[in-house]
């Protein structure tokens, strides 16, 4: 029996003997996983390019450490060493990985076969894209079990069945044989962590484990990962680019960057004390965890109409469902307003006609029922020529600036373009416009010629809202305008959304999922869910005293507000104003 | 109807796909479910690390290379066709009729003693000008029909994909004969009948690259700024639609080529003594048995031309982003 073997059985043991431990830090039994001075390569054509320069890390028995990083950090690959899949052109050229005090770095396939599942499992990103549509749950649950040796068909089944009911599922028999497209996301996600819990191993490795996930579907999901790790004791390898989620679900953080560790240490620690300043900025700059000043909104209620930038009245949208005569209702009777100069933000999960409502109030839709003024104008009422001329008064920034430039053109001909398509301004005057606007959204002048795709994506939506700013616009929307970017990019495009603001005099309506960007940079907020305003306000109201059960749900899902098991002991709010402070307390 | 469209475009990106899926090493099928689950966004990369044995893929740009000489030097044939034969191509030579290929005549000359190399270098620049006006036709008339029906949608597609139904359901060539019997004989006419036949292919793939491009964000954002709808289309749904469209453009001009010389071997095409490849292939039949370098000749150079094309094709479609 070789030694790793030895350690597992051991560790196992000590898992069964007694599972509830682990709220005490881990037996100084060594670590789970040892990862020292790792250093990772990916063969490319113009030879080795090296994206991890020595990390080093380790997780105990039973502790959440949380690797924090920005896209391109190295954290994903990191965490792909630590389970044997790194792409085929990935290499690791120095340092070592050890589990279970096994060195692993050069593991065959073989022996990473004996390894993952048992030892060491993972939590994929996308739970869409993770499981096999045409194989029911079950057989998928199953698999895992029968590719390390179980054959008893019965036995599998009742396994697999009590896994789906471990992991929350709500009547598991059923989903046994139930395929993916039956269940919704945070289902999917459900099943890949009984998949990944199945043979009890050691270590979990959950790469992004929510990031495709809504904010309380969000919040279930690691609630479900904690109380699992609670229960068998397993390790978590957290991999994360959100700090909130981080601060809330681990025991250490180690921040990654450009695969370097610029800082690692207990959480708290981290988070109250960090030493380097990357970690600084990148506190400051997650809207979770910085205590910001609420936007008072201004409470004149003799408003007259000329001061409303924004007027939507009961507006419907009703998409026929094939089959069925009743129409599905997509925006049910909604109505808001926002005052010229201010935000207004738009919350609400998936599914709730967010983004229906604000096609509708920039006119690419036509509502089936309401009315929508902009700037004392009826949208619903334009049509043909009235209707473009109309866009130049609000303009929409969608979600991904990556689909949403087009790839042929050039920085300057896509910001350029919106003014060809009206008044036929001089060459010289449109240069000029075209300059300003580049300026103005802080894009550099050797930007103008490149493509999007020779752009980051925090410059893509730079580009993007220059268009939408060309024109002069009185109503900006922006579609989760910063939700596809990192916290530091997200922070710099909220500080340029906020100075456009007080330079312009812009109206901004705001969707988003996320409410702690809410929090941030709207006056006042609409919530909705299935269709509804169910909660309406400014962003004080909607904060401190939320009335209805959604919304206090959302608020208590926002990331960096609460804190994981034991350090809570030591945990005192009030020394570090902001920092983990709950929100509606 | 859109199962021959996707055919299509399976067709053209197969190659490209193929090693791909076929090289996914077992070891990754082995591992676990949750581990397993990472593979897909990772094939390419297997694929290109384990997958492709190193020398076919230096295989690949060799036959790519050929191609393109092929292509070049029949190019060259048809500008200056002076520099490949002194013979002329039109005029026998009293006493020579079918001489076998040797020094003098390289292929050998026909019944009426004219030299066989000369006839087939002199006759490139009409099958490859026939082809050019075939695929003009097909690529101009097909995207303006995909465009059209792909952009305006709903009736105006409906109506014009039923007609490009009915051009696919007839067979090509019998469509390319009914054409030139409206036109009359003749080399352009001939060549806008092969034309004619490949419209429907071409608006098929125009019409389904345009609706993919027109459900993106950054038209319906050049809509929002205040596009209109012809400023639109030709900005940014034209050329983000084209890039298919050049491969099967170069997939049809093999295809032409082969069409071309099929009408011209069954008389519809240039009236002899055109030294056509089709006609030239035409003409040797009857001497088949006696005389075989009049068929084999003219019959090989357009093996070589349409494989050729067809490679090219293959690499323009597979190096779509």
């Amino acid at each position: 029996m070789s030694a790793w073997q030895i350690w597992r059985q051991r560790l196992l043991r000590t898992a069964a003997a007694e599972p509830a431990t682990v709220t005490v830090p881990a037996p100084a039994d060594g670590p789970l996983l040892e990862i020292d001075n790792l250093q990772i390569a990916y063969r490319e054509a113009d030879g080795l390019r090296t994206v991890v320069h020595g990390v080093s890390l380790s997780v105990r028995p039973g502790e959440v450490v949380a690797l924090v990083g920005e896209s391109g950090s190295g954290k994903s690959t990191t965490s792909q060493a630590a389970i044997g899949l790194l792409p085929d052109n990935g290499q690791v050229v120095g340092g070592s990985i050890r589990l279970l005090g096994e060195d692993v770095t050069q593991a065959g396939e073989a022996q990473w076969r004996s390894l993952r599942g048992r030892v060491v499992s993972l939590v994929p990103q996308d739970p869409t894209a993770s499981l096999n549509p045409v194989r029911t749950i079950g057989a998928q649950v199953a698999e895992v079990l029968q590719l390390h040796g179980w054959r008893d068909t019965a036995a599998v089944e009742q396994q697999v069945v009590e896994l789906l009911r471990k992991v929350g599922l709500s009547r598991p028999e059923l989903r046994y044989r139930q395929y993916p497209h039956e269940l919704s996301g945070g289902m999917k996600q459900r099943v890949l962590i009984a998949m990944a819990v199945a043979l009890k191993p050691a270590l979990i490795i959950a790469d992004e484990p929510t990031s495709a996930l809504d904010v309380t579907v969000q919040r279930r999901i690691l609630d479900l990962i904690d109380t699992l790790r609670r229960e068998t004791g397993t390790a978590v390898l957290l991999v994360t680019h959100d700090l909130g989620v981080a601060a809330d679900r681990s025991h250490r953080i180690v921040v990654l960057r450009q695969g370097r560790v610029q800082e690692a240490g207990e959480t708290l620690q981290v988070l109250r004390q960090p030493q380097s300043s990357y970690a600084r900025q990148l506190l400051a700059d997650a809207p979770a965890l910085s205590a910001p000043v609420l936007r008072a909104a201004e409470q004149g209620d003799a408003a007259t109409a000329t001061e409303w930038a924004v007027q939507v009245q009961a507006v419907e949208h009703h998409f026929p469902v094939p089959g069925q005569r009743e129409p599905f209702k997509a925006v049910d009777g909604v109505s808001f307003q926002v005052r010229r100069g201010s935000t207004h933000a738009i919350v609400g999960e998936s599914g709730s006609g967010k983004t229906t409502t604000i096609r509708a109030l920039v006119g690419l839709l036509r509502p089936t029922a309401g009315q929508i003024r902009i700037a004392g104008e009826d949208v619903t009422a334009l049509r043909g020529e009235a209707l473009r001329q109309f866009r130049r008064k609000v303009q929409l920034v969608y979600q991904n600036p990556y689909a949403s430039l087009d790839p042929r053109q050039t920085v300057w001909s896509i910001v350029e373009e919106p003014l060809r398509n009206f008044a036929p301004l001089p060459a010289a005057e449109r240069r000029q416009r075209v300059q300003a606007t580049l300026e103005r959204v802080g894009l550099a002048p050797e930007l103008q010629q490149r493509r999007p795709h020779a752009l980051s994506g925090g410059q893509r939506q730079r580009v993007a809202i220059a268009r939408a700013l060309v024109l002069q616009p009185e109503v900006l929307v922006l579609d989760e305008a910063v939700s596809a970017l990192d916290v530091t990019v997200q922070a710099q495009i909220l500080r340029l959304l906020e100075t456009l603001q007080q330079q312009l005099q812009l109206t901004y309506v705001f969707v988003t999922h996320d409410l702690s960007v809410v929090r941030q940079i709207a006056h006042t907020v609409s919530v909705l869910q299935h269709g509804k305003v169910v909660e309406q306000g400014t962003v004080e109201q909607v904060f401190l005293h939320p009335r209805s059960h959604y919304t206090r749900e959302l608020i208590a899902a926002i990331p960096g507000t609460r804190s994981i098991d034991f350090v809570q002991s030591h945990h005192h709010p009030e020394e570090t104003p902001g920092l983990l402070q709950p929100l509606a307390g | 109807m859109n199962a021959l469209t996707h055919n299509e475009g399976l067709a053209l990106r197969a190659p490209a796909v193929d090693p791909l899926q076929a090289t996914v090493p077992p070891a990754a099928v082995a591992a676990t479910a949750a581990a397993a689950a990472v593979a897909p966004p990772r094939a390419r990369s297997w694929a290109q690390g384990l997958g492709l044995p190193l020398q076919r893929a230096r295989q690949m740009p060799l036959a790519l290379w050929l191609a393109w000489g092929v292509l070049a030097v029949v190019l060259l044939w048809a500008v200056v066709p002076g520099w490949f034969s002194s013979h002329d191509p039109l005029v026998g030579l009293a006493g020579q009729q079918l001489r076998e290929p040797g020094a003098g005549h390289w292929l050998g000359t026909d019944a009426l003693g004219r030299d066989v190399w000369a006839r087939v270098v002199h006759g490139a620049v009409h099958s490859l000008s026939g082809a050019l006006v075939a695929v003009g036709v097909g690529l101009v008339a097909g995207t303006a029909l995909g465009l059209l029906a792909g952009a305006v949608g709903g009736r105006t597609d409906e109506a014009l994909m039923r007609v490009v139904d009915v051009l696919l359901a007839v067979p090509s060539l019998l469509l390319s004969l009914t054409i030139i019997i409206v036109l009359g004989f003749g080399t352009v006419n001939a060549a806008i009948a092969v034309g004619v036949a490949s419209v429907a292919s071409f608006a098929r793939l125009v019409r389904s690259e345009v609706v993919r491009v027109r459900c993106s964000e950054y038209v319906e954002a050049a809509f929002g700024s205040g596009g209109r709808f012809g400023a639109v289309l030709w900005r940014h749904v034209l050329p983000n639609s084209l890039t298919s469209v050049v491969a099967l453009a170069a997939l049809q001009f093999g295809t032409a080529i082969l069409a071309i010389a099929t009408l011209g071997f069954l008389g519809y095409g240039a009236p002899p003594p055109t030294p056509e490849w089709g006609l030239l292939i035409a003409e040797g039949r009857n001497y088949l048995s006696t005389a075989w370098w009049l068929t084999s000749a003219p019959g090989l150079v357009v093996v070589a031309v349409v494989l050729a094309v067809n490679r090219i094709s293959v690499s323009l479609s597979g190096a779509r982003p």
